[in-house]
């Protein structure tokens, strides 16, 4: 198979990008996505030009380190897959293709297709946990959890931060990632204590992360690899309104 | 060197919570006056930083991926085991320890082991009480499945996502510490040498992996949680980032490394579809309950599988082990695989891989039974090869999985190298020379929530350490070092790519330390491996420069490792003249192929010690001792 591709390089944050052309003459149907830019880069450096940089690391879809756009689509063409695990028998000889880093204020282009999700770490850090120190935990089956809400925030909790709903989305919001972690720990009686306080400090850090409103398009659910459904979005603007009334400042939780 | 495995004595039952009375602790006031730096963020990285911050220690943590959350525990799918007995089936912490020790082939200290299976039970208790959502039952109490080598049923599990699920665990109560100014978090940092002063491990150099500086950071104690070494044999299940850089260099500055040759081959994996191959997928060893394994009788035979009658088809397992048949243990599945398809008779492009067939299973079960039980295993195979396994048989073949090796560890945790501790896969611990399924997130866990942050006390009390600044000689001899590799690196501007010498390593070692090996094999790697090493460092190729995101040069120091590491392994599997677990020595094995342990000589960790650039390492031993699970012939026939 032969493919047109134009990649997005930049040498660094404080570098102008620009789109360079590529033929690329050796893809085979077998191949996985980052496994044909592997070859591209092995031709590359034999002709002395750098190597395109991209994220990766475990390549079989759970550790959230790839993504790009291929086309305008997060991801790629594939639904539920990420582009580690997009195999090039979806595409054919002679496609062009198009490839860009995520788009977004709050993920800066580190290089190339590489960029900075930092932000998200901080929208955890602000709340996004349960506050239990090692060695305070009661028996694990001290609490029972009914299995449909068990079942609902692993749903949620499948969430893998890869960032494409935020570079799907018109206004560049995390909803659904800072929703998803919201639903995984407000659907369990571990995750009460602080779940007002948790919807309240998450969003604030999302605003002060420069990331977009949401508008509910919905374009994020339709590029998630893992598949969360925007139901987690509703749940978090639940809990954020409830709280946003209620809220009795620190004395809530007893943290800090 | 002088092994002390600080191992306490008396009844084992007795002797974690003696151990723990008898350490020296750290007043609560003073914790917040010692700093410790954690490499690695994965579960036993996180979990140890988040617990150590808790108590009050100032904690820097470092990663080389961009986030915590992407360390390579997150790909871990089946579970994690806990002696909870919530199955009534007669789980006790006794039986965890039998298993495990038996299941490592005896190899492994059973203080260490007991240890484990005790700490089991708070592991569980602590992820739930974090919010993962483990599997539960309709009563809403937790749910549990059976995994290889055990007879109950003690796996804890979150769909085929447990490892991602406690990673998240980890990683979130870590942030809640970075969140308080307790841990101070270095993502996209890699670690490229420990600084050692007076004998004592103070601190390590980095590599901003953004600007390609280098700089020190020192502590009182440095704990690595780097994961293991599989990288070594390029094609494996590990990450593409997986490496053994921050082990090995702290190996070359004075650490012993314990039994670099026992790797885990799992059974279960996509075959190489090409040259191109960059990594290998794990298909979950559940699938063996249901699929039967077979190759053609006859060499060579092309036909479709469909087209090949059963009267043609050999199902070697069911034949050769008719009690266990297609589940017999990692280890053994492995070898028979390999041993078929050098017989010519593999299948697929280029001839290595097996069938796994599930026609049997879908006449008996239907095919919705069977979508029921491994849908998003069949979705994941059809995504990765275009073939559907409801219609065609699934093509498997063995793939470097996980190493039991790793750096030296007393009772505490702690090195060779006073200050230095290594946990989780980095360490040699507690698998013996095979690891059961569902153990190493229990281990990873294990080492970081609930010894590490004991243990780590007991030295800081005693330690007295005086006060260093980076100015310090030491430090600046580290730094230069680093820099004077870096640099060189950069400068060869040879012929050859960094992955094409990877590759090369890697197939070397799969072929002659992999799944079995010979005296011949290894004597023809351990010429080879520093003739590789040699034209890497004359050939290679490494464009850009250092002070810049360069994926290149991030791997050529990764697998000029790795082409040093390689040379131990393979003189690690000459010298153990026996066949034990994943060590596999073709010269030794019973009548019947299986393998044949030499309980008289051999029944010792084998931990090396380095002895400089060219010079054969020195091998330590530490004796193993069994008191209680008495050494005995596996057998599965």
């Amino acid at each position: 198979m032969k493919l047109t591709l134009h990649i997005w390089r930049q040498k660094s944050a404080s570098h102008v990008g620009r789109m360079v052309q590529y033929e690329h003459a050796k893809v085979s149907p077998h191949m996985s996505f980052l496994e044909m830019l592997d070859v591209l880069n092995e031709d590359l450096i034999a002709k002395g030009e750098e190597p395109v940089a991209f994220d990766h690391d475990c390549r079989e879809g759970i550790c959230g380190s790839c993504g790009f756009m291929v086309n305008g689509v997060a991801h790629g063409p594939q639904p539920a897959t990420t582009i580690c695990q997009l195999h090039m028998r979806h595409f054919k000889d002679g496609d062009v293709l198009f490839l860009e880093p995520w788009r977004a204020k709050a993920f800066p282009v580190v290089k190339d297709l590489v960029v900075d999700r930092g932000a998200f770490d901080r929208i955890i850090a602000s709340g996004g946990f349960v506050s239990v120190s090692t060695g305070s935990a009661p028996d694990g089956n001290a609490i029972p959890v009914p299995k449909k809400n068990a079942d609902l925030a692993m749903d949620a909790a499948a969430c893998i931060g890869c960032g494409a709903c935020v570079a799907a989305c018109p206004n560049a919001a995390a909803a659904l990632f800072t929703a998803a972690k919201l639903s995984h720990l407000g659907l369990l009686p571990q995750g009460q204590p602080e779940r007002h306080q948790r919807a309240l400090r998450m969003v604030a850090q999302v605003k002060q992360e420069l990331f977009g409103s949401c508008t509910n398009i919905g374009e994020c659910e339709a590029v998630c690899p893992k598949e969360i459904k925007l139901e987690v979005i509703a749940r978090m603007n639940r809990d954020y309104l409830k709280a946003s009334w209620t809220e009795r400042g620190d004395a809530y939780t007893g943290s800090e | 060197m002088d092994l002390q495995s600080k191992t306490p004595s008396g009844p084992i039952e007795q002797r974690w919570d003696r151990h723990r009375f008898e350490m020296k602790l750290v007043n609560p006031a003073n914790k917040r006056k010692y700093s410790v730096i954690v490499v690695g963020s994965g579960l036993a990285g996180a979990s140890a930083s988040a617990s150590m911050a808790e108590l009050g220690y100032s904690v820097k943590c470092f990663c080389f991926q961009d986030s915590p959350r992407r360390a390579h525990s997150i790909a871990a799918q089946g579970g994690i085991n806990a002696a909870k007995n919530y199955q009534n089936d007669g789980d006790s912490i006794y039986r965890l320890f039998y298993d495990t020790v038996k299941g490592g082939d005896f190899r492994a200290r059973e203080s260490n082991v007991y240890r484990l299976a005790q700490i089991s039970l708070n592991i569980i208790d602590q992820c739930v009480a974090q919010g993962v959502p483990f599997a539960r039952e309709y009563s809403g109490l937790l749910a549990n499945r059976s995994f290889g080598g055990a007879q109950v049923s003690r796996t804890f599990y979150a769909r085929g996502q447990t490892g991602q699920q406690l990673l998240l665990g980890a990683y979130q109560a870590l942030l809640r510490q970075v969140a308080t100014g307790k841990v101070q978090m270095f993502p996209r940092t890699e670690m490229l040498d420990l600084i050692v002063i007076e004998g004592k491990a103070r601190g390590i150099v980095t590599r901003s992996l953004i600007t390609g500086k280098i700089e020190s950071h020192l502590a009182d104690a440095v704990i690595l949680g780097t994961g293991g070494y599989g990288n070594a044999f390029y094609l494996s299940t590990n990450a593409k980032g997986s490496n053994c850089t921050a082990i090995w260099r702290a190996h070359k500055r004075g650490a012993a490394f314990a039994n670099p040759c026992f790797t885990q081959i799992h059974p279960t994996c996509i075959p190489v579809s090409g040259e191109y191959q960059s990594k290998l997928t794990l298909m979950s060893e559940s699938l063996r309950n249901d699929g039967r394994i077979w190759v053609p009788k006859k060499k060579g035979d092309t036909r479709s599988p469909n087209q090949i009658p059963e009267e043609e088809r050999d199902y070697y397992l069911e034949r050769k082990y008719p009690s266990f048949g297609n589940l017999v243990p990692r280890d053994v599945a492995s070898r028979n695989a390999k041993q078929v398809c050098d017989e010519g008779r593999g299948v697929g492009e280029g001839g290595l891989g097996v069938y796994l067939d599930f026609a049997d299973a879908i006449k008996r079960l239907s095919k919705q039974g069977i979508r029921e039980r491994y849908s998003n295993l069949f979705d994941m195979y059809e995504r990765i090869t275009g073939e559907n396994p409801y219609e065609v048989p699934m093509r498997i073949y063995p793939a470097i999985h996980y190493t039991m090796g790793g750096l030296w560890v007393d009772y505490n945790l702690m090195t060779t190298i006073p200050g230095l501790y290594a946990i989780g896969e980095a360490n040699f611990s507690d698998h013996g020379a095979n690891r059961l399924g569902a153990s190493a997130l229990m281990q990873g866990l294990a080492d970081g929530y609930f010894i590490l942050p004991y243990t780590i006390g007991d030295y800081l009390a005693i330690a007295k350490l005086g006060k260093v600044d980076t100015s310090h000689s030491a430090v600046r001899d580290v730094e230069s070092c680093v820099i004077k590799q870096t640099t060189r690196m950069l400068e060869i501007r040879g012929k050859r790519t960094v992955t094409s010498f990877h590759r090369e390593l890697g197939k070397l070692l799969w072929d002659e330390c992999g799944m079995a090996r010979n005296e011949a094999g290894l004597k023809k790697a351990l010429q080879r491996v520093p003739a590789l090493r040699e034209e890497f460092w004359n050939n290679v190729n490494v464009l850009g420069g250092g002070d810049e995101l360069n994926q290149a040069l991030e791997n050529a120091g990764r697998v000029a490792d790795f082409l040093e590491f390689g040379e131990l392994m393979c003189l690690d599997a000459l010298h153990r003249n026996e066949s034990c677990g994943g060590h596999f020595r073709e010269e030794f094995q019973t009548p019947e192929g299986e393998a044949l342990r030499n309980d008289q000589e051999f029944s010792y960790v084998a931990a090396w010690e380095y002895a400089g650039p060219g010079r054969q390492p020195i091998l330590n031993k530490e004796p193993l001792s069994f008191d209680y699970v008495h050494p005995s012939q596996r057998s599965y026939k």
